[in-house]
């Protein structure tokens, strides 16, 4: 199915959900609060997006974006639920009770760009050390080991 | 097996004797973890009871790397990802730079990485299935599977030189054209591998032991498969139809005849056999593949020497051996990705261990690890 026909389709199936809708880049988006990011994947769940496929968060320097991708078999469709993330405060809703295919991509997230996850039932560190200082994936980690190559232009 | 022992806490079981529960640490190096997982194992007799698997040994930050190089010099480091399996992290992550720069591959170079792609199929099931024959004591199929690995990787080898880490699908296309005669070469591989192939079938998994081993041992449920964001041979094994090759056709998968292997019980066993019979799917895609492969460029033409794509975002996945491995990258109009992340099907494949080891012995933990098929370089990344 194809952004358009799921655009159309999505309309049917979830009104609440279609203003949210756009498409980037010729992939099919939902931009959602924070807030309401939790009820959305509920919403998204229920409507057949029975596949978790990705979750990541991208560091934007002033916000976080969360980054999740969908895919249902019945729609034959793949979505991408986007949501922002204020930098003072990285928090979001873990959507494990939903797809508990989000246990271990939660927890990486976590891990390397430190945004917590409430209602995560074991939210540890997954690829570094639990003593770790930091989170490597934030634009602004900073260690001497890390060196930056130049320019080739 | 040489196991620490970490702590002993007595208990008391139900009928009011004291009982030790042990906790155990399986690896980190250890030869059934299949490279440097660890899992602590809380055991209760031989039964576990606790299965927390401990990962990161092998963690190189290479997204983090990748935001340092180059769009062209992060495929290398692709290659040592799913280090079993090179092709399948090159191709998808040159699908995701060709989708966010807007290259147009040449349809020769789309059978190339096609034909790369399904022997690089033959050798990582052949990998996964002689592994796990071992863990279970049936070291002659290990031999077996491997003397057809090499031979893959000798077709690799006098393809673009290399054995193992084969920087070979760039994007816009691929590194080097096939040597002269090459494609014989293949096509005499798969027609004599299918011989190998039934042999293999008959010699383990037809045999009274493997069979004792591995049926009804770690049996996952369709609705757990597709809710915990399992894919590959693990998913189809359960029963779930889900082949990206299939279902969300990508390059020119369209044009070849195969079949999706699925399984019915979901144990291991099915997830072993289903990797042997994809085997025989892809010698047919392979085949199809040689007959259809047009001529011309095998790169495209009049590629930049530094790729930098537009401001934006790109997703993109190819069915690899253990499942859907998508590559997500980020640009904001420079030189190298902004931020790059691989969605890694060993990874959530592997996130399924405590729940399938629960209730088994310790002997079927193992043989529970080496069906999920893991690869530590492409689940610590």
């Amino acid at each position: 199915m194809n952004t358009e026909d799921l655009r159309i389709r999505l309309a049917e199936l979830s009104p609440v959900l279609s203003p949210f809708f756009s498409t980037e880049f010729g992939d099919a988006v939902i931009g959602v609060g924070r807030d309401s990011l939790h009820e959305t994947a509920r919403e998204l769940r229920e409507i057949g997006f029975d596949r978790l496929g990705m979750v990541t968060a991208v560091d934007r320097d002033e916000f976080f974006v969360m980054v999740y991708r969908l895919q249902s078999r019945a729609l034959s469709a793949a979505l991408f639920v986007k949501a922002k993330v204020p930098r003072d405060d990285p928090r979001v809703d873990s959507l494990f009770d939903i797809w508990p295919a989000a246990d271990w991509q939660e927890r990486e997230v976590f891990d390397l760009l430190g945004i917590t996850f409430d209602g995560h039932p074991d939210l540890r560190r997954i690829m570094l050390p639990d003593e770790f200082d930091g989170h490597p994936l934030r634009k602004d980690y900073d260690n001497p080991n890390v060196i930056r190559r130049p320019d080739y232009i | 097996m040489t196991l620490e022992v970490e702590s002993r806490t007595k208990l008391l079981s139900e009928d009011g004797r004291e009982v030790e529960q042990l906790v155990v640490n399986v690896g980190p190096s250890h030869p059934s973890t299949h490279g440097v997982g660890r899992v602590v194992v809380t055991l209760d007799g031989e039964i576990v009871t606790k299965a927390v698997p401990m990962i990161g040994y092998l963690h190189r930050g290479i997204e983090k790397m990748a935001e340092n190089r180059t769009y062209l010099q992060v495929v290398p480091l692709t290659d040592r990802l799913d280090y079993v399996g090179s092709m399948y992290a090159n191709w998808a992550y040159c699908r995701a730079v060709e989708r966010l720069a807007g290259i147009r591959v040449p349809e020769r170079a789309e059978y190339l990485r096609v034909i790369v792609c399904e022997l690089q199929r033959i050798a990582s099931h052949m990998m996964g299935m002689g592994a796990s024959g071992a863990d279970t004591g049936a070291f002659t199929m290990f031999m077996y599977a491997f003397d057809l690995r090499e031979r893959v990787i000798e077709l690799f080898e006098s393809l673009c030189g290399a054995r193992l880490t084969y920087n070979y699908v760039r994007p816009g296309g691929v590194s080097r054209d096939t040597p002269d005669g090459w494609t014989d070469d293949v096509l005499a591989f798969t027609a004599s591998m299918r011989a190998d192939l039934a042999e293999m079938d008959s010699l383990f998994f037809g045999n009274t032991i493997a069979r004792g081993r591995l049926k009804g041992i770690g049996v996952l449920s369709a609705e757990d498969a597709v809710a915990w964001g399992a894919s590959g041979p693990t998913a189809r094994a359960s029963n779930v139809n889900w082949d990206l090759r299939k279902h969300d056709p990508y390059s020119v998968y369209p044009r070849f005849e195969f079949d999706v292997i699925v399984g019915d019980r979901g144990d291991a066993y099915d997830r072993g056999r289903v990797k042997l019979l994809e085997c025989y799917e892809s010698a047919k895609i392979i085949e199809q593949a040689i007959a259809q492969m047009p001529g011309g460029f095998y790169k495209a033409d009049g590629l930049p020497r530094l790729i930098a794509p537009p401001p934006g975002d790109a997703y993109d996945h190819i069915e690899s051996a253990r499942g859907s491995l998508g590559v997500y990258l980020v640009s904001d109009g420079g030189q190298r990705p902004y931020r790059m992340k691989v969605r890694s099907p060993a990874f959530c494949n592997l996130a399924l261990l405590p729940k399938l080891a629960l209730g088994h012995t310790l002997s079927d933990l193992v043989v529970i690890l080496g069906s999920l098929d893991p690869v530590f370089g492409e689940i610590d990344r």
